[in-house]
């Protein structure tokens, strides 16, 4: 029977409670609030066009930058009115999900 | 031409055609570890039962010099032949012949076997080893595939699908065997993916291997879109003979009722069962000695295993069971396992195979993740397909059942024909720790010792509603019974349930919460 068998711990509503643990499970990963002056790369892709620099001041709906990806020219716009604290990436550089591309203050 | 000239050239126009891409094509690919598509059919099928259609097949293809190509059997074998002397529609791509790649005739050739499938009411079986659509066809091809999507959508729940996946299977083809009941792989053989690692890598960056992109334990154990995982191509074959062992031909029918067996294994159920239902077992003991012969067929074995379904029979008779496996996540209700359990009971539901739910749940799964990634949505499936299905569904409850959990698990108030409850049923509205909480807060946040407090009050509860009497004494459990009647107990149902008929109101369908 399982009674030797080593089990890890998983904590229910309902109390603690020994079990075999899966590969999805260990992989989970805590929530990290979002911040909105973070400006994150939603899709994979290359920067196409790097519209501002660092110390601009920019107004909410300006392009940002051409994001290049799926084949499409992604404008990345301002999110609200800030000052471009600071840039990421690079003409031409290829970005990853979730990759910051500019910070804004 | 004489008639002797005729049937000499009949000959010789077969063999060169049955010959796919030719010798050296065929030896490249057993070099790479795969069956070719005629020896597939031949060892998945009956012995000598295979009859091949459409071997004279042409593609029609005129542009970038395709037209002086032939390609045998335009890539593409198709027929009808017999599995423990049940009738099936067969195709199997043949990889030697343009890679297999799907023009239009290709397709035509499957979607021919598969009208007949649907018209003659017997399962379809796809065996996929193919590049992709063949590019020179153009739009044609995507016809094609179109055309083999419409019908797999129509032949659901009139026949059962299964597709083989034995070999690359990528882009828009994956679709078919996605709109199938049950998707076979095998290590190493099989590789599907909307996009390729290539793709992946030169337009996003990211670097992965095939097997890791998109290969059978992949597919089989984390995306879930495998049902049947294999580590050659024989064992495959034996599964899927397995299973349609389990199948009735259409909706038309029920599955065969076989020679009845004991279970093979005697396990004292008693024995299985740790004295605290808080220590995780193996349901699947519990499956196997409740069946004929022991004999129980997980599907989705490797994908969100805190959930168990499956094949067995009682008494001769197919059924589906379901279970909650405490020994790995405490068998929670998560996203994946919701998925697993709601597609499984409605193919159950859509071939006439009655439900056996085997009922041991703490809850749910708790955490961001879950939330985001929608269980409330994900976990209403299971309420859905319960409720929505027509077929005979009886239920125990071996141990914990608690809240949501308990409802969702084909309780009486979903329309189970018939819930017992071992005497080590927990029925209740939450764990006695959760509920202690909530309902003794004050007097434990009083006490001197909170922890004295709580301990006592757990066990209060415990004493109190941790059992299957209270759910018993509102009708809810129709029956307290002891772990060895349980066999008995669900082969009664069965019978009693045989004839079950259950109206609904008229509509045209649901909307499942997809």
């Amino acid at each position: 029977m399982s009674e030797q068998e080593k089990f890890g711990q998983i904590a229910l509503e309902n109390g603690l409670f020994e079990a075999r643990l899966t590969k999805k499970f260990a992989a989970r990963k805590p929530f990290e609030k979002k911040d909105p002056r973070v400006i994150k790369a939603l899709i994979p892709g290359t920067v196409a066009e790097l519209r501002t620099e660092v110390g601009k001041t920019i107004k909410e709906g300006e392009t940002l930058m051409i994001l290049e990806a799926m084949k499409m020219l992604n404008q990345i716009k301002a999110p609200f009115d800030a000052t471009v604290k600071a840039i990421s990436v690079a003409n031409g550089e290829k970005v990853t999900k979730g990759q910051v591309l500019i910070e804004l203050a | 031409m004489s008639f002797m000239q005729r049937i000499i050239d009949f000959f010789s126009k077969k063999s060169t055609k049955s010959l796919g891409g030719g010798e050296k094509a065929l030896s490249k690919q057993k070099a790479g570890g795969k069956m070719t598509a005629r020896e597939r059919i031949a060892a998945l099928l009956d012995d000598g039962s295979f009859h091949e259609y459409d071997l004279f097949v042409e593609h029609n293809c005129k542009d970038f010099g395709m037209h002086e190509k032939e390609l045998a059997a335009d890539g593409v074998i198709t027929g009808s032949g017999t599995i423990g002397g049940r009738p099936v529609c067969i195709y199997a791509q043949d990889f030697t012949v343009a890679g297999g790649s799907l023009g239009l005739m290709h397709a035509r050739k499957i979607t021919k076997v598969m009208d007949h499938a649907i018209k003659m009411g017997m399962p379809i079986i796809g065996i996929n080893d193919s590049g992709g659509a063949r590019i020179q066809e153009g739009v044609n091809s995507l016809a094609g595939y179109g055309e083999i999507f419409y019908r797999n959508t129509l032949a659901s729940g009139v026949v059962p699908q299964i597709s083989v996946i034995l070999g690359p299977c990528a882009g828009g083809a994956v679709y078919s065997p996605a709109l199938t009941d049950f998707v076979f792989v095998v290590d190493n053989i099989s590789k599907m993916f909307i996009t390729g690692p290539e793709v992946v890598k030169t337009v996003l960056g990211e670097e992965i291997s095939m097997e890791d992109l998109g290969g059978a334990r992949v597919q089989a154990e984390t995306a879930g879109n495998a049902h049947f995982f294999a580590n050659s191509e024989m064992e495959c074959f034996e599964q899927i003979r397995q299973l349609v062992g389990f199948l009735p031909d259409s909706n038309r029918n029920k599955a065969a009722i076989i020679e009845q067996k004991k279970p093979k294994h005697s396990y004292k159920i008693e024995e299985l069962l740790p004295k605290d239902s808080k220590i995780p077992f193996d349901v699947r003991d519990i499956v196997r000695s409740l069946v004929d012969d022991s004999e129980f067929l997980e599907v989705q074995e490797l994908f969100a295993p805190n959930a168990i379904t499956g094949f067995g029979r009682i008494n001769g008779e197919t059924v589906g069971i379901v279970g909650n496996q405490a020994l790995v996540l405490a068998g929670v209700l998560d996203i994946d396992a919701s998925d697993k359990i709601a597609r499984f009971v409605r193919f159950c539901d859509s071939f006439n195979i009655p439900l056996v739910t085997l009922v041991d749940i703490p809850g749910y799964l708790p955490g961001s993740d879950q939330e985001h990634a929608g269980v409330i949505r994900h976990g209403a499936k299971v309420l859905y397909a319960y409720s929505e299905a027509s077929v005979p569904k009886i239920t125990v409850i071996l141990r914990k059942a608690y809240g949501g959990g308990y409802i969702a698990m084909c309780s009486h108030h979903l329309r189970a024909d018939f819930v017992f409850a071992w005497p080590t049923a927990e029925i209740a509205v939450m764990g006695p720790e959760g509920a202690a909480n909530i309902i003794f807060r004050s007097e434990i946040m009083a006490a001197e010792n909170p922890d004295e407090m709580r301990k006592l009050k757990v066990k209060e509860y415990t004493d109190k509603f941790a059992n299957p009497y209270v759910a018993a004494s509102a009708g809810y459990v129709d029956a307290v019974i002891a772990p060895e009647e349980t066999r008995a107990y669900v082969a009664h149902a069965l019978q009693m349930t045989r004839n079950k008929e259950e109206l609904r109101p008229a509509r045209k369908h649901g909307v499942a919460p997809f």
